[in-house]
């Protein structure tokens, strides 16, 4: 081991039935680096993690960490936690309900006295160290998200970790608070921890990342200093492939005409829900993709739910091809045409304990009526046809639909509501937490839909992605319609303006 | 990563659920063998009116199992959508028992003829049980009680109620033809109560098989709110489970009174939710919601009674049989604990690597 | 107002505890006390108290029994109060509750001693917790007479118990079983709930019967906790077993039924002339019907019918007569089916 070694794992392998999940892998890290772990859904990150972390137990290779001679066995996460690796997951694993600075010290308090005073002040202390907006005696659910993280990841520092793992933490922050964190991160790595940075956010590698190593397929496709390794190569070495798809979907930003005269497939008027949004107008013509966007919270998503119903809808105008209708319920919007692929995919998109085959049924099976059920032969052809169609990659139709990666899953919903054969499609966050190639091919989908005559919302985080994708854009800020912006407007810096608004003027 | 673990079992995932009834009821058979053989021994006998009758613990096991079958039934459902349990089912068989034997004796309780055609009266006790069953679903569903908080109200005055129904008279019935349901019709020596959980078996599959409950049970169990976007109302979905259990719960309540012919509102079917729930239980459903398998249940129920009829033979105390049920619920909870789950799952892959591994160098 | 109302019915119960239960050494001072100040209150009450019928006030009573539903012997029990204390009878019941829970009677029982009654009838669900409550009651002044159920508190707290003598229930009808002369007797004993004071009278003489006769054996020993269907169960694991038997003792009717069921069941002739003997206890009416027609062979009775004997207690009482002893045992009768009559069913059937 090199002296600034921190970590070194070396021809790590796991083998799970029927599957090498790892081959060979080595990694290290070094002192005060914060170091990205990259690959597609199944490459085997997370896999190396849980041995990390001792979740797993290898099944062949070493693992050595700086000040200990020999290699280390890691059989359990309390292992783990001793040698100093901690791990902060993108779901919260503290409790809501105490305090800060119970949170910071559950379970680590020798003794059954509990030393409030000195408990709330060392916190203190700790939050102020790290510039954490937070107070001791706070309870952990009166923070935000943001903040939450941070007080995992404080409460890890103090365990005096040495390995800090952070598993895509940044997929539930908005821009500012992973601002926030990454300089957070960049204190740590000052104070010579050293830090693998799991996410699917490109643009957040090269903001904070110092190198990069590349999983595929189980195996070690090479460890990178970040200024070696473009965006495009990145991608190539993680798809195992150059990227020609991307190119694809780059180019001019994408133009939609109504044809004359014609009706919107969907149209409201003064529409609001109790989520918390303001009344707005909204249409979309047969063939169009068009988007919400905003910061998180905005009410981008909070409008297509009103839209499809899913809130309790509490005013507004709606027509479907010029004919007035009423949506008050998910199924009424079903009957007219409309499918809604939700944000929070474990949260109301998946039946995580049914079967891939059920899932894909489900919308179009309710829509059929309770007492024409599909056949079961039907279910597997049907199951089988969409699996085929969007390339999902499940062991069979039986398979539960909770043990597919979560790009995977995504296009198991997305076939579920493609069998309802909708005319307005409604994706929000489709893209979230999967994969490239995932995003890729759900990104061609919708335009390829769109050309085949429905029409689409897509809401994404990523502005990119929305570029590529829709041709009017509506713009959302704390819960009221700020802006619709289209054709040569229609790029990144005025849609930024658009959303940063108000506090600019 | 555990995708690669769920392929493996899946072509025994069916049988993966039946496993636990199935060697429930074989550890019995087993145990009973080694003990005394005789007690798989069936005879043909006459009862008092002079018709053929089987008998032998089998047949016993048939005919009181078949009781919590039904009752398996709606319970696995209830179970299924709501992820608690209904523990009122004893107090509403009361309820349904008192209605029936109060339409066909009439206000004085003792009228000598049947006031009412059996079938009619059975019919209304359904209508009232389903009410009852509406009750407990709109708390548990609208009110968003929680399912044995709920069904304790019912718990606790569902006997009253019953007893209320009667004026606190014991009605009995003196037409022979009653007793028909909890005892054997003439000509066939096989109890008539197994009959009728085979038409309720029957009936049920029916139904799983010709409409789109147990799709859009298990969904509104395993994920709400993701049900609710696919167009499903989760509450109609519980209500309609638990009016399904008070159906059970009549049919129960039209068996237990016409073995009898009477009625005891304080011991009538007590405790028996406890063995309704344990069928459930030990047909390998999650005691908190999602998937469940019908059969399993039914096989459980089976296998609960079993059990009870096998402690009868050798002289437990009939107060201690709580005791031996406990140690089953232990088992049982210790078995479906995830932690012990994980455990057994890791074992199994371990040897099936080293199968797999043996393959290999082969 | 209140207080002073209160204070006048410390006082005036206080007199009356004096008058009826004998002189007491010591009562409680605060009373006395209170007595004094409000001499001219207390001396109303007191002539309300001495003899409330002559001056055409009612007897104030409060009614504490188990709840009806519980058993065919409660209903009649129940029944047979509600019949005897009524206005015609000279008795207001300022309030009746019927409950199975023990800590629920005693909550009615504190209800009613500050509500104001003469006299406190109690059927109590479980034997123990009532110390408190019932020195309450007598410091209030107020009578309290058990009936079915005697508890575990100092005779001192109670002026009389009108109770049924289980164990003689249970000797009289061993004894009757006796008297029929079996060569043999093979015993199905089916037992109520363990530890009540039924099951503990009843069983009490059959098992110390069968320990000392040689040709007396228990085939079976089981309790079916009252229920009918547990009986049944029990009866057939007996005949499935093969076991010999001539005797079915059930310590209630239901249980008897249950039982006949399952003989039944199997073509097992029983009643007068049959295979097994079958007794039962309690008295149902159909159960009584069932002797009548020879199906069964005998009944032992628990008699529910206490409340005329409680009116005759009270109504000495009143008359300055203390009851000669405090427990006060329920006749009871055993019926055999080859003497019943009609007059007995409808009699003596609950």
């Amino acid at each position: 081991m090199r002296d600034n070694t921190v970590l070194e794992m070396t021809g790590i392998d796991k083998i799970f039935p029927g599957v090498k999940a790892l081959q060979n892998v080595d990694f290290s890290l070094n002192k005060g680096e914060i170091h990205a772990l990259m690959g597609e859904n199944g490459a085997g990150k997370s896999t190396l993690i849980k041995v990390l972390t001792g979740v797993y137990e290898k099944d062949g290779g070493h693992i050595y960490l700086a000040g200990q001679e020999k290699e280390v066995q890691i059989k359990s996460p309390q292992d783990a936690q001793n040698l100093g690796i901690s791990t902060v997951y993108q779901e919260i694993t503290l409790c809501p309900n105490l305090t800060v600075a119970e949170n910071m010290f559950i379970g680590r308090t020798e003794g059954v006295i509990q030393k409030w005073g000195w408990m709330n002040k060392r916190t203190n202390e700790i939050l102020k160290s790290l510039d954490i907006p937070a107070s001791a005696t706070q309870q952990l659910d009166t923070c935000s998200l943001a903040i939450q993280q941070m007080i995992a990841i404080a409460r890890a520092v103090d365990m005096d970790c040495r390995v800090l793992i952070l598993d895509e933490p940044t997929s539930s922050l908005d821009e500012h608070e992973v601002e926030k964190l990454f300089k957070l991160m960049r204190d740590l790595k000052a104070k010579g921890v050293g830090i693998i940075f799991v996410t699917h956010f490109l643009d957040q590698v090269y903001e904070v990342c110092d190198r990069i190593t590349v999983l595929r397929d189980g195996r070690l496709v090479g460890a990178y200093d970040i200024a070696e390794l473009p965006r495009v190569k990145l991608v190539a070495k993680m798809l195992g492939k150059e990227m020609d798809d991307m190119a694809d979907l780059k180019g001019d930003a994408v133009s939609f005409t109504a044809q004359e005269n014609s009706v919107p497939v969907y149209e409201a008027q003064g529409l609001c829900s109790n989520a918390g949004i303001k009344p707005f107008d909204f249409h979309i013509s047969k063939g169009e993709v068009n988007g919400f966007t905003g910061l998180l919270g905005s009410g981008r998503s909070e409008s297509v739910r009103a839209i499809f119903g899913a809130d309790h809808v509490t005013g507004g105008k709606v027509k479907m091809k010029g004919k007035e209708v009423k949506i008050h319920e998910p199924i009424d919007a079903m009957k007219n045409g409309i499918a809604y692929l939700s944000e929070d995919r474990k949260g109301d998109g998946i039946i995580a304990d049914l079967s891939v085959r059920e899932n894909i049924i489900l919308a179009s099976q309710v829509l059929k009526g309770p007492l024409k059920p599909y056949s079961k032969s039907e279910q597997i052809r049907i199951a089988k046809e969409y699996i085929d169609l969007l390339s999902i990659k499940t062991a069979s139709t039986e398979t539960p639909i909770g043990s597919l990666s979560g790009g995977n899953q995504q296009k198991v919903i997305l076939a579920r509501w493609l069998l309802t054969h909708p005319e307005y499609l409604i994706l929000d966050e489709p893209t979230r937490g999967i994969d490239i190639g995932t995003k890729v091919d759900i990104q061609k989908l919708v335009l390829k839909l769109a050309g085949e005559g429905m029409s689409v919302t897509f809401i994404s985080s990523e502005i990119d992605e929305m570029l590529r994708t829709c041709s009017r854009l509506v713009v959302m800020r704390d819960g009221k319609k700020v802006g619709e912006i289209q054709g040569e407007d229609l790029n990144q810096e005025s849609i930024m303006k658009t959303i940063a608004g108000g506090e600019e003027e | 990563m555990n995708n690669e673990k769920k392929v493996f079992s899946l072509s025994g995932l069916l049988h993966h659920q039946l496993f636990i009834p199935v060697t429930a009821l074989v550890l019995l058979a087993v145990f009973n063998l080694i003990m005394d053989p005789s007690f798989f021994s069936i005879q043909m006998g006459l009862n008092s009116e002079g018709n053929h009758i089987l008998q032998g613990y089998l047949i016993t096991i048939l005919d009181y199992g078949s009781e919590l079958a039904i009752l398996a039934i709606g319970m696995t459902l209830v179970t299924a959508a709501s992820g608690g349990q209904d523990i009122s089912v004893g107090a509403t068989v009361a309820i349904a028992g008192s209605v029936i034997l109060r339409l066909l004796c009439g206000a004085s309780a003792r009228e000598p003829e049947l006031q009412m055609p059996i079938i009619l009266a059975f019919l209304i006790a359904v209508a009232v049980s389903m009410v009852f069953g509406a009750f407990n679903g709109t708390l548990v569903a609208v009110f968003r009680i929680q399912p044995m908080v709920a069904t304790l109200i019912m718990y606790t005055a569902g006997r009253s109620i019953a007893a209320w129904i009667n004026h606190n008279q014991l009605p009995i019935v003196t037409d022979k033809s009653y007793s028909l349901f909890g005892t054997i019709i003439p000509g066939i020596p096989i109890p008539t109560p197994f009959f009728i959980a085979a038409l309720c078996v029957t009936a049920i599959m029916l139904v799983l098989r010709f409409s789109t409950l147990g799709l859009y049970v298990q969904s509104v169990g395993i994920n709400e709110k993701a049900a609710k976007l696919n167009g499903i109302n989760p509450v109609a979905v519980k209500i309609l489970t638990f009016v399904i259990l008070g159906m059970c719960v009549a049919v129960v309540g039209l068996i237990k009174t016409s073995r009898l012919c009477t009625i005891n509102y304080s011991v009538i079917a007590k405790d028996i939710e406890m063995d309704a729930i344990l069928a459930v239980a030990l047909g390998g459903n999650a005691l908190s919601g999602g998937k469940f398998n019908m059969w399993a249940s039914v096989l459980g129920a089976y296998a609960i009674q079993f059990l009870t009829t096998t402690l009868y033979k050798y002289q437990v105390s009939s107060d201690a049989l709580p005791a031996y049920k406990a140690v089953v619920v232990i088992l049982l909870v210790i078995f479906s604990a995830p932690s012990v789950r994980e455990k057994m799952a890791a074992i199994s892959q371990r040897r099936e690597a080293r199968k797999n591994a043996g393959k290999e160098a082969a | 107002m209140k207080k002073k109302v209160l204070v006048a019915l410390l006082a005036g119960a206080m007199v009356m505890s004096m008058t009826a239960c004998g002189a007491k050494k010591d009562d409680a001072p605060a009373a006395s006390a209170a007595a004094e100040e409000t001499a001219e209150a207390g001396e109303e009450k007191e002539e309300a108290a001495e003899a409330p019928e002559a001056s055409g006030e009612l007897i104030k009573v409060g009614i504490i029994n188990n709840d009806p539903s519980e058993s065919g012997y409660r209903t009649a029990n129940v029944a047979d109060f509600e019949k005897t204390f009524t206005e015609e009878n000279g008795y207001e019941v300022v309030e009746k509750f019927y409950s199975l829970k023990n800590d629920e009677q005693i909550a009615a029982a504190q209800n009613m001693i500050q509500e104001g009654i003469d006299y406190l009838l109690l059927s109590a669900a479980e034997t123990t917790g009532w110390d408190t409550v019932l020195k309450d009651a007598q410091d209030n002044g107020i009578d309290v007479i058990l009936f079915d159920r005697t508890i575990d508190a100092s005779e001192d707290l109670y002026v009389a118990s009108v109770v049924s003598d289980m164990a003689k229930e249970g000797e009289t009808a061993v004894g009757w079983l006796a008297d029929q002369g079996l060569d043999e007797y093979k015993v199905i004993h089916i037992q109520g709930v363990m530890g009540s004071s039924a099951q503990i009278g009843r069983s009490g003489a059959l098992t110390s019967k069968a320990d000392a006769e040689a040709n007396w054996t228990i085939v079976e020993e089981q309790t079916a906790e009252w229920n009918a269907e547990k009986a049944q169960q029990i009866v057939e694991a007996v005949i499935a077993r093969g076991d010999e038997f001539n005797v079915i003792y059930a310590e209630n009717d239901d249980m008897a039924k249950g039982a006949v069921a399952a003989l039944d069941a199997h073509n097992i002739s029983h009643g007068v002339d049959g295979d097994v003997v079958v007794m039962g206890f309690d008295c149902n009416k159909w159960a009584l019907q069932e002797l009548l027609d020879g199906n069964w062979n005998y009944d032992g009775q628990c008699n529910p019918f206490q409340a005329g004997t409680i009116d005759g207690i009270i109504k000495d009482l009143m008359a300055g007569n203390v009851p000669a002893e405090k427990t006060v045992i329920m006749e009871e009768k055993g019926f055999d089916a080859s003497s019943i009559t009609e007059d007995d069913v409808n009699t003596y059937g609950i």
